[in-house]
């Protein structure tokens, strides 16, 4: 067993490109070697900002031997058939060959014996074949190449069994190509020349000695242990974020925290806007007291030992942070000179959408939307208003210009400024949430108002002027906000109407924007939208989509939490043993139905049921018992006391049980047949009631 | 910083000469008009077109109207100094060329941390883009750098590498002061009774004066028609044919074409700082910048009009 070592060495490849072009590069090569017949034990991927490496363990030497098989014409074909084929198998006279019999002749045959290749030769093409087929996000040619990569390659690294691979990556336009040999370099500044390798191991012990940490868990293990212990020291905490390091591992070869510190006055700008510099724009790291107020220190993760220990890279990150910072605190001192209310005229510079109006437009019907959904919703109406009137205002701010990722946060500090009233200024900052799966949702009263108003408002809108998702692309994040308006609702166990929302935004579009679908049509539609993301939303939280589907089938409801009450109250029931039973006998009754009404061609039905036909006992039973508990569900129904309807359910089972162990329902006597199928029939028409069982799978 | 005295404004730049001069390239001048950056010198477009190698490095003055800040914000200035190099093709050891200079000015690899963070380059007037990166010397940007793919609209072949530092960001560190006003412009020897100059001695009038006239006083009216009498006199001059000699039946004039199209460019900044142009506008100019600028190019590399004769035919 032996092992294909594979580097690709260039100039600095993009942070969010690595993992993905590593990747990338093992499933091609593994792929690649698959289908050769070769097959390995491991394979690894690896990648620094310099570089991106393959590691295939457990090959074989050579690939199997193999038989290659053509048929022929038929043995008593004519000449000129005969002639074709043995000039396509390159032989002059069927001496190689045999004759097989099928049932359609006897047939010519060639069987080939192919010798497998050494392992070396293969990796060659499968390499080459792999670096011709990976597909960077952003490529760029170089020198006089025609050649794409994601930057200038410098070198590559190809060894079977510590014995170079011979590997050309052409460049074209008359460049020399680069081709493999054994050798890689080291980090840019802390190790100098070529670095000669025999294997895996030995090129990550050299590399390492050369200062570049190849794993990405090791380096981000390091980064995160040598945070923790200097923030430790000065008795603070690493502010965690994942995503900043991760993005940190990609720009380093040789991570090196290092503590700065900036001046404490900066700390009256909200921490926001300072950790969104600190991270957005210098990916440092910022560190928190024990009450997790952000310090005046953080921790930048340079990608170098220096001769004087970092003291100058401290002090160069520190005065650039002092410029953002300074920068940061100028916006925000220069913005709160200003109301949030003097700024609304401002957003009539902004385009919500070029049909759709401005965002001064969107705020005016986001007030009247917002304040009627609070006094459905039983909350006040005229904060809601004034939240919605606010919430966009932020927009036209200097820090919210400068860090578009605070805006709401920035908006609720300045209306905190102006003394608005904290619900509003919450609403303000909360109108966006819930940002993605996640994230969490409003829970206040005022800001589910308007967090509502926003996303209903934009879904509306896009629908009007057929502006749908479709496929992947989903430019205006429409998915995304019906998802945060289910989510609102469901979170919030809010009781409410979607079409009468819509109703009331397609309403206030109405009388400003021409040239809309028609209403009808958009609410259809985003119902529909909605039905999916529901089903797409409970089915992340477990819940089986034919569930949905058969409470659907019921009634269109467009009060999402009563149908999400149905849906767990139905799954929770056909979990029970009588829930498994009842759904056993309502398949049984459905199937006779459907196979005796077709060959009668009439519909049988509860009502048709003559009390006087009922002869034994297990079908009076079973009478009376539909006849109770389909009262009770009605009733229950109306009420949606769903837990109650499934057990008026339960009451119908053992009676369902009985009537098909004694009772024969193809009776001799039709009269007697007609009636008990009319009993079946009113089995899944009192089911059906609550959910359509028919579309339940398995 | 090495122990010896950092280096004064004005010995930046003429170290920088030194340095690439050695590597072979021509030392040129700042072209001049005005522009926005280093690239659209000529000696960059243009250059950056056709198979022709082409190594070269100069200082230009860069003029953003809307950076204006009347001189009173510390680090930024509407008209300031890039130093702009372009190698075509793009040397193998391009970014060791480049990691040597900054030791030249001062800034030693050995007690800095230096990044090269991905940053792709994009001039929508030019019709122009690359890869490359910005890079970080101890978290600050101090060169954007950039491997040409495209210029006015045509595939670059070879690819130039272009460096471009930000003098005043790059004298402020190395000097280490806050403010750019404060950066020493020159050097006085020991025992000289010559002044010491600061930036500020130099440009600040100038920043204050420019702020007050990009932003309240330039006549838009007169800019606008400005633009348009640039846009005009480029296509013309673009369809021109001389029929003196030395014009070898070239046709367009394709240097004094591309003036036109800078000015045009410059016009359409400044009116942007005046505030004169609408969000819906200013796609639409950029547009048509970008359409003198294509024109430019292809009458540099001799084939302007050629698509327009295919089209008809």
């Amino acid at each position: 067993m032996a092992e294909f070592l594979l580097e690709l060495f260039s100039e600095e490849i993009p942070a969010r490109m690595q993992v993905k072009g590593a990747d990338d590069l093992k499933d091609l090569v593994t792929k690649g070697l698959t289908e050769k017949g070769l097959t390995f034990t491991k394979a690894e991927a690896h990648s620094t900002p310099r570089r991106i490496t393959l590691v295939v363990d457990g090959l074989p030497e050579q690939q199997p031997d193999t038989q290659t098989d053509k048929r022929g014409p038929r043995t008593d074909a004519p000449q000129q058939a005969l002639d074709g084929f043995l000039k396509s198998i390159n032989q002059t006279n069927f001496d190689k060959c045999v004759k097989e019999e099928s049932p359609k002749g006897t047939f010519w045959f060639y069987r080939e014996a192919v010798k497998g290749q050494p392992t070396g030769k293969v990796l060659t093409t499968v390499t080459e074949d792999a670096l011709n087929k990976i597909v960077w996000p952003k490529s760029m040619r170089w020198k006089a190449s025609t050649r794409q990569w994601v930057r200038p390659l410098h070198s590559i690294i190809a060894l079977f069994k510590g014995e170079a691979v011979g590997v050309n990556f052409a460049l074209g336009g008359n460049e020399k190509p680069v081709t493999a040999g054994k050798s890689t370099q080291g980090h840019r500044f802390l190790s100098s020349g070529k670095i000669e390798v025999s294997n895996f191991a030995d090129y990550q012990e050299k590399l390492k000695k050369a200062h570049v940490l190849l794993s990405r868990d090791e380096r981000k293990a390091i980064i995160s242990k040598q945070s923790q212990d200097l923030a430790n020291k000065e008795n603070l905490k690493v502010r965690e974020d994942e995503a900043l390091f991760e993005e940190i591992v990609g720009l380093v070869e040789w991570p090196v925290p290092l503590v700065g510190t900036f001046e404490k006055e900066y700390l009256d700008v909200p921490q926001e806007v300072l950790i969104s510099t600190m991270r957005g724009n210098q990916k440092y790291i910022a560190l928190l007291d024990g009450a997790g107020k952000l310090s005046n220190k953080f921790i930048v993760i340079a990608n170098m030992i220096t001769e004087d220990a970092g003291k100058q890279v401290v002090a160069g990150n520190e005065k650039v942070l002092r410029a953002r910072l300074s920068d940061a605190k100028f916006f925000w001192d220069q913005d709160r000179r200003q109301k949030l209310e003097s700024r609304l005229p401002a957003l009539e510079q902004i385009t919500f959408h070029q049909k759709l109006g401005t965002v001064r437009d969107k705020v005016s019907r986001l007030q009247a939307l917002s304040q009627g959904i609070a006094e459905l919703l039983g909350s006040d109406g005229k904060l809601a208003a004034r939240a919605a009137e606010l919430c966009k205002a932020d927009l036209t701010s200097g820090v919210v210009f400068q860090f578009p990722e605070v805006q709401g946060t920035m908006g609720r500090y300045y209306a905190l400024h102006d003394k608005e009233n904290p619900a509003v200024a919450q609403a303000i900052a909360e109108h966006y949430k819930p940002a993605g799966a996640g994230d969490t949702c409003p829970t206040a009263p005022v800001s589910i108002a308007v967090a509502l108003a926003d996303k209903i408002d934009a879904l509306v809108g896009f629908f009007a002027i057929d502006e749908k998702p479709t496929g992947s692309k989903d430019p205006f994040a429409l998915r995304r906000a019906a998802l945060g308006v289910i989510s609102i609702i469901l979170e919030n166990k809010l009781r409410v109407s979607l079409n009468a929302l819509f109703a009331k935004s397609y309403q206030l579009y109405g009388s400003k924007v021409k040239g809309l679908r028609p209403e009808a049509e958009v609410s259809k539609d985003l119902m529909q939208f909605f039905t999916e993301r529901l089903k797409v939303a409970l089915k992340d939280q477990g819940v089986r989509h034919d569930l949905i589907d058969a409470v659907f089938a019921v009634k269109a409801d467009d009060d999402l939490s009563r149908v999400v009450s149905r849906v767990n109250a139905v799954q929770d029931f056909i979990k029970t043993e009588d829930g498994t039973n009842l759904l056993a006998g309502y398949k049984r009754a459905t199937n006779i139905l459907r196979i005796e009404e077709k060959k009668d061609n009439k519909t049988y039905s509860g009502k048709d049921i003559k009390e006087a036909l009922l002869a034994e006992e297990q079908e009076k039973n079973l009478f009376k018992a539909l006849h109770a508990s389909g009262d009770k569900i009605k009733a229950d129904l109306a009420k949606e006391d769903f837990k109650a309807v499934m057990s008026g359910m339960s009451g119908i089972r053992s009676a369902v049980d009985q009537f098909f162990d004694k009772i024969l329902v193809n009776a001799p006597d039709a009269n007697l047949r007609a009636n008990r199928l009319s009993i079946l029939a009113s089995i899944a028409g009192t089911m059906n009631e609550v959910a359509d069982f028919s579309k339940l799978e398995g | 910083m090495t122990a010896s005295k950092a280096l004064s404004f004005q010995n930046l730049i003429l170290t920088l000469h030194q340095f690439w001069s050695d590597q072979g390239c021509l030392i040129l001048q700042p072209y001049d008009m005005e522009v926005g950056a280093g690239t659209f010198h000529p000696a960059t477009t243009l250059r950056a077109l056709g198979p022709q190698p082409w190594n070269a490095a100069y200082v230009q003055p860069s003029r953003r109207p809307t950076d204006g800040r009347y001189g009173e914000n510390p680090n930024r200035l509407q008209h300031y100094y890039q130093y702009q190099v372009i190698m075509k093709p793009s040397p193998e050891n391009i970014l060791e060329l480049y990691l040597e200079s900054l030791k030249k000015i001062g800034i030693d690899s050995k007690y800095h941390d230096i990044r090269f963070v991905e940053d792709d380059w994009e001039s929508p007037t030019l019709g122009a883009w690359g890869l490359g990166w910005e890079v970080w010397c101890d978290g600050m940007e101090v060169t954007q750098f950039t491997y040409f793919q495209q210029v006015g609209g045509i595939e670059c072949n070879p690819v130039s590498a272009e460096i471009t530092y930000g003098l005043e960001r790059l004298a402020m560190y190395i000097q280490n002061v806050n403010n750019v006003y404060d950066l020493d412009f020159n050097d006085v020897p020991p025992n000289s009774t010559a002044k010491q100059f600061k930036y500020g001695d130099v440009f600040l009038r100038a920043e204050q004066e420019y702020s007050a006239h990009n932003f309240e006083f330039a006549n838009t009216d007169m800019l606008m028609q400005h633009f348009k009498d640039a846009e005009g006199e480029c296509k013309s001059l673009l369809n021109a044919q001389s029929t003196h000699p030395s014009n070898n039946g070239r046709k367009g004039l394709a240097l004094p074409a591309y003036d036109q199209c800078l000015k045009a460019s410059h016009l359409f900044n400044l009116m942007d700082a005046r505030g004169a142009i609408s969000v819906v506008e200013r796609q639409a100019y950029i547009g048509r910048v970008r359409n003198l600028a294509k024109g430019c190019c292809e009458a540099w590399l001799g084939v302007y009009g050629d698509e327009q004769k295919k089209e008809a035919a």
